[in-house]
């Protein structure tokens, strides 16, 4: 399963770097979502699925 | 609902100092996306007290929060008493859409990530043990509002803008006439003006005498007009000091009220980020939005919501929604109470969520730390209740220990 993050979308609330903070960082500069890991491990996936539900701009989506 | 079909505005009436209404959950199990009557001039708009549709709602930009036409939600001077629409001023994003609200926003956004903050700390953790070192050295009873609720979060913003702290007094009773349900509109508008004023004062000083502050460097952003900027220092200053300060004044009288709660996070501290968040949750000071205006006709769960009409979100009904929170009235700091919208949702998601986080977590924490046996100065019945303002709180808490 892979994460992906919408930069355009983002509004860096930063609720992703607080629930996942292995998977997730923001920008130093905007704030905005970084992807650390995008590739997940069985040991990630609820927090990555927590992390999409809490979102509030909707920018995040997991695949495969 | 038995006796009124339509509520007129936003119940305000509670049956202890923590629930809401008890006509919300009435409201959210009957007809979770309620017609409801604003104010001044009757207007019948929508009351949306169920968690996902609350959700669905602050997600959506077609409810918009540019075009509000000014009214209130309750039958009160506040707010607004002509129903006219006035241009947003300058600078104040929550009260606009993209694009133009993502182009300020982002301008702020990198000052406030997790890690910024949480940077931030160990200067929080000064701040909060020098307003408890004075609160110590008091004459009992003391009042927690006055000598740590409000002055903690206050001087955490004013450092980190770069406003000088003398001014408290000016701007936090400003804040305090601006959010009572009884200020006239037009006065409330003075208040507005004068701390804007102030801002862009202080900023003239900044242009040429910069410091290591947030107003400096937001003087160096050529994009940035001057109003805009007294703008945005203007809601920073203002949604940074009187929120924190209620979640802290009647989250400690919560904390005083089940005292199990207490002993568990004294005995547990590494329970206190959970219980910050289920505070948030089970608190919601928020108690009078946020609030939006459709800007086309939208489809809401079979309702049709058309374009001119406005929506208040309940964020007290939301966060007591059992669909989302097992035993919603019952306060528990283990659970998990993410999820909750004490901050919003959408892209109007409170800016500032990752500080009031640390300035709770640091302050509630070093409070129960401190005082081992604090307790109230007086019988809870006769703590008063902020039922008259437009954030929820106590106006003060007596306490001794
Ligand atoms: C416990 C304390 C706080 C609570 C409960 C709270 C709550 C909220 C809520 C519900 C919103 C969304 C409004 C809407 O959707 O229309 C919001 C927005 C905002 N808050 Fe907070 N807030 C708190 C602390 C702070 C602090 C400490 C700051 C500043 C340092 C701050 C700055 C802002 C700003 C600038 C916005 C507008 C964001 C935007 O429109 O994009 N807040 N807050
Ligand atoms: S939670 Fe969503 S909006 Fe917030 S920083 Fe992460 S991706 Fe961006």
């Amino acid at each position: 399963m892979r994460i992906h993050a919408d930069r355009e979308v983002c509004v860096a609330a930063g609720m992703c770097a607080l629930t996942a903070p292995d998977l997730f960082d923001q920008d130093e500069d905007d704030g905005r979502v970084i992807v650390l890991r995008s590739d997940l491990t069985d040991h990630d996936v609820e927090a990555a699925h927590e992390a999409v539900e809490l979102c509030p701009s909707g920018a995040l989506r997991i695949t495969g | 609902m038995s006796t009124v079909d339509v509520p007129r505005g936003v119940p305000l009436d509670r049956p202890n100092p923590f629930d809401p209404s008890t006509s919300l959950a009435e409201i959210r199990a009957t007809r979770p996306v309620s017609r409801m009557i604003f104010f001044p001039d009757e207007h019948l708009g929508w009351f949306v007290t169920d968690h996902g549709l609350a959700r669905q709602v602050l997600a959506d930009t077609r409810f918009s929060s540019a075009s509000l036409t000014p009214r209130s939600p309750v039958d009160a001077p506040f707010l607004f008493n002509k129903v006219q629409k006035v241009p947003v001023d300058p600078g104040t994003f929550i009260r606009m859409d993209p694009p133009d609200h993502t182009r300020l926003r982002r301008k702020l956004t990198g000052v406030f990530t997790v890690r910024r903050m949480n940077e931030l700390e160990d200067r929080v953790s000064q701040i909060v043990d020098l307003h408890l070192d004075a609160m110590e050295s008091q004459p009992r009873p003391v009042d927690l509002v006055k000598h740590f609720a409000l002055p903690i979060p206050s001087m955490v913003i004013c450092e980190l803008l770069g406003v000088p702290y003398e001014e408290r007094e000016q701007f936090e009773a400003r804040t305090r006439h601006m959010f009572s349900l009884s200020t006239k509109p037009e006065d409330r508008l003075s208040h507005m003006k004068a701390i804007q004023g102030f801002i862009a004062a202080l900023a003239v000083g900044k242009r040429s005498d910069p410091a290591d502050d947030l107003l400096s460097d937001l003087t160096r952003d050529e994009d940035l007009t001057d109003d805009e900027l007294a703008g945005m220092g203007f809601l920073l200053l203002v949604a940074g000091h009187e929120t924190t300060a209620n979640m802290l004044g009647l989250g400690t009288f919560a904390l005083l009220e089940h005292p199990e709660q207490a002993a568990l996070l004294r005995s547990e501290p590494e329970l206190m980020p959970k219980a910050v968040e289920e505070l948030l949750r089970y608190l919601s000071v928020i108690h009078l939005g946020p609030r939006r205006e459709a800007i086309e006709d939208i489809e809401l769960a079979g309702h049709h919501i058309k374009k001119g009409e406005q929506v208040l979100i309940s964020v007290p009904a939301a966060n007591r929604d059992p669909a989302k929170f097992d035993d919603p009235d019952v306060l528990d700091v283990t659970r998990n109470a993410t999820g909750h919208l004490a901050f919003g949702h959408g892209v109007h998601q409170c800016l500032g969520q990752q500080l009031a986080r640390i300035e709770m977590r640091t302050a509630f924490d070093a409070l129960l730390r401190r005082f081992p046996t604090l307790r109230l100065a007086v019988p809870a019945e006769e703590v008063p209740l902020r039922t008259d303002m437009g954030i929820y709180g106590v106006h003060s808490l007596p306490v001794t220990w």
